[in-house]
């Protein structure tokens, strides 16, 4: 912070300070928090700055292992639009973003609501369901695949089958595929998007349940025009963060059903994954790389200005 | 105030529901883990039938689990001790010092908070295979692949710079008067004060080391380096394998998290209320 008005009193209790040395110090101290950060920037420019500009530069070329690469200026951005596979996964994409934000944020509302206190059993319970949220993606979609299992005696299957309906395919079905993908999703980020709401409920002012009472409003009155309003800064980071993630899913889709069967839930990153390092088109792949992370920054800014709105 | 029989049956039920959606698909897993009839694939038990732990050590042993789960803990444990210590010099440096570029060093780190890893995959595979600059040496293949890009990490940065901004100047100037120098202050009045702001970017990095899927998927080509997350996939892929014991090794893949959320459960959630707020 104020370093220099905190050094005076020390070096005048030691009464010397010989102007060379001054000079010396002052540069040294000017250096003291580059030495801090060194480590961070060798890193982040090794792995995030340098792969960075890496790709952006490929993405103008037409890159060949046995051959100079060619610069082919805007081409891979233009094939892209061209590129129906492609225009199939944005739309996968699309679907699973929306369907898993607003899924994913009325589950946590429900639950909110429902386990909002500070009673033991609720802690207990809040824990508890918490468990999908903090285990590995790649994790929960081995065992999505084991409980989706398309054989009658799958569990969910054998759930169904109480109910009188017949076995379903789930992910080897390419009409139900992306769906269970998106069902996985909420049961993985409802758990956090709860959490959130939760802060939120807290920040509300109970007076204004009381004054709510008083009126005579009914539960879902309450609900409606004293809760929802006093959430919606919440609600507004549940669902932004859920569409800035949302688009570059990867994991979920590729350790579960790998972009199948048929394609059917093929997103922009196992699309990317799979021009880029299947295919061994890094130009192509970079340039819709890049594409992505134009349209995520252009999310993330969205969202700082929205919040910056709400939270003044 | 008493609440009435029927609403407390109504939450019952509702905490019921909740739990067997949440929590059942988990109950499931276990007992199927530690049942010994062998089932067929997709097939799961609902209660143990003749309870046994061989699972686990197929699974554990002759599945070679137990190599996957120490490339995993190599990685994190490393990875996320690397990544607590880089981000807390860093943040000492934006928090504590006025230094000519500190805004744009700043702006710089948190400009990757904005970039999903998954966008620079391909890049980062070939800085991998070829030749790092400075060091000269190729890290694929290698844990450093899978360690050193996520040490860097934006979100411990700016977590830590907010924690150690709001520690009291007169603090920093009083050790300073009884003539502790810079590292002192940083080691014995800074860090001691942001404590519980280290437990959670301690445990997010856990967390967010111990998920990671597609790097260590291009960067490793060794059966014998994989994560367990990764190996997961090819354990499930060989026909031999019942799902008892495919079962048994996501078990022993989740234990690590869950562990280390119980025990940091405080601090987690000051982080998710935190990476909520800010990014």
């Amino acid at each position: 912070m104020s370093d220099a008005k905190v050094e005076d009193p020390r070096a005048n209790a030691q009464g010397r300070t010989p102007k060379r040395r001054r000079l010396s110090r002052k540069f040294g101290r000017s250096l003291v928090p580059w030495l801090y950060l060194l480590p961070a920037l060798v890193i982040f420019s090794w792995f995030k700055f340098y792969p960075m500009v890496l790709g952006f530069v490929m993405s103008f070329y037409d890159i060949q292992f046995y051959a100079p690469s060619e610069w082919v200026g805007l081409a891979n951005f233009s094939r892209a639009f061209h590129d129906t596979q492609l225009m199939v996964a944005i739309g996968h994409t699309a679907l699973y973003v929306i369907a898993e934000t607003f899924g994913a944020a009325i589950v946590a509302f429900f639950l909110a609501f429902a386990l909002e206190g500070q009673a033991r059993h609720i802690r207990f319970i809040r824990t508890a369901i918490f468990l999908p949220a903090i285990t590995s993606v790649a994790i929960i979609a081995e065992i999505w695949r084991i409980f989706f299992n398309s054989a009658q005696y799958g569990l969910v299957n054998s759930f169904l089958d109480l109910l009188g309906i017949p076995a379903q395919g789930f992910l080897t079905d390419p009409d139900q595929a992306l769906w269970v993908l998106i069902l996985m999703s909420i049961w993985k980020n409802a758990p956090y998007n709860m959490v959130i709401f939760l802060a939120g409920l807290v920040s509300i002012n109970r007076e204004l349940y009381d004054a709510a009472d008083v009126d005579g409003a009914s539960l879902w009155r309450k609900i409606w025009h004293v809760t929802l309003p006093g959430i919606v800064p919440a609600i507004s980071v549940v669902i932004m963060l859920s569409f800035i993630r949302g688009f570059r899913v990867f994991t979920e889709v590729y350790a579960t059903t790998g972009g199948g069967p048929a394609g059917s839930t093929s997103t922009i990153m196992t699309h990317i994954y799979k021009v880029g390092f299947e295919q061994i088109d890094y130009g192509y792949a970079s340039a819709v790389s890049f594409m992505l992370l134009a349209f995520t920054v252009a999310l993330t800014l969205l969202h700082t200005k929205i919040k910056s709105k709400f939270f003044g | 105030m008493k609440t009435s029989l029927p609403l407390r049956v109504a939450k019952f039920v509702v905490y019921a529901i909740i739990l067997l959606i949440f929590v059942g698909p988990f109950w499931s897993i276990v007992m199927t883990a530690i049942s010994g009839v062998s089932l067929k694939p997709g097939q799961l038990a609902l209660l143990p039938q003749s309870p046994t732990f061989d699972n686990f050590k197929v699974a554990f042993l002759d599945m070679r689990v137990w190599r996957y789960l120490l490339n995993s803990m190599v990685v994190v444990s490393f990875g996320t001790i690397a990544q607590v210590v880089v981000s807390a010099l860093a943040a000492y440096a934006l928090a504590r010092k006025k230094f000519r570029g500190a805004a744009i060093v700043s702006l710089l780190i948190l400009s990757t908070l904005m970039l999903p890893e998954e966008v620079i995959a391909i890049p980062l595979y070939l800085v991998t295979i070829k030749q790092l600059p400075v060091i000269d040496t190729s890290i694929y293949n290698t844990y450093f692949a899978m360690i050193l890009p996520v040490v860097g990490w934006a979100f411990s940065i700016f977590m830590l710079t907010e924690f150690m901004r709001a520690v009291p100047k007169e603090l920093e100037e009083a050790a300073r008067i009884d003539g502790a120098n810079d590292w002192q202050v940083f080691g014995h009045v800074i860090l001691p004060l942001i404590r519980p702001a280290l437990g959670t970017v301690l445990i997010f990095g856990f967390i967010m080391i111990w998920d990671q899927y597609l790097l260590p998927l291009v960067v490793i080509n060794d059966r014998d380096l994989e994560t367990l997350p990764v190996a997961l996939a090819s354990l499930r892929s060989d026909p031999s394998i019942t799902p008892n014991i495919i079962v048994a090794a996501t078990l022993i893949a989740m234990a690590p998290s869950v562990i280390v959320y119980l025990l940091l459960q405080k601090h987690f959630n000051r982080g998710l209320m935190a990476g909520a707020v800010k990014g």
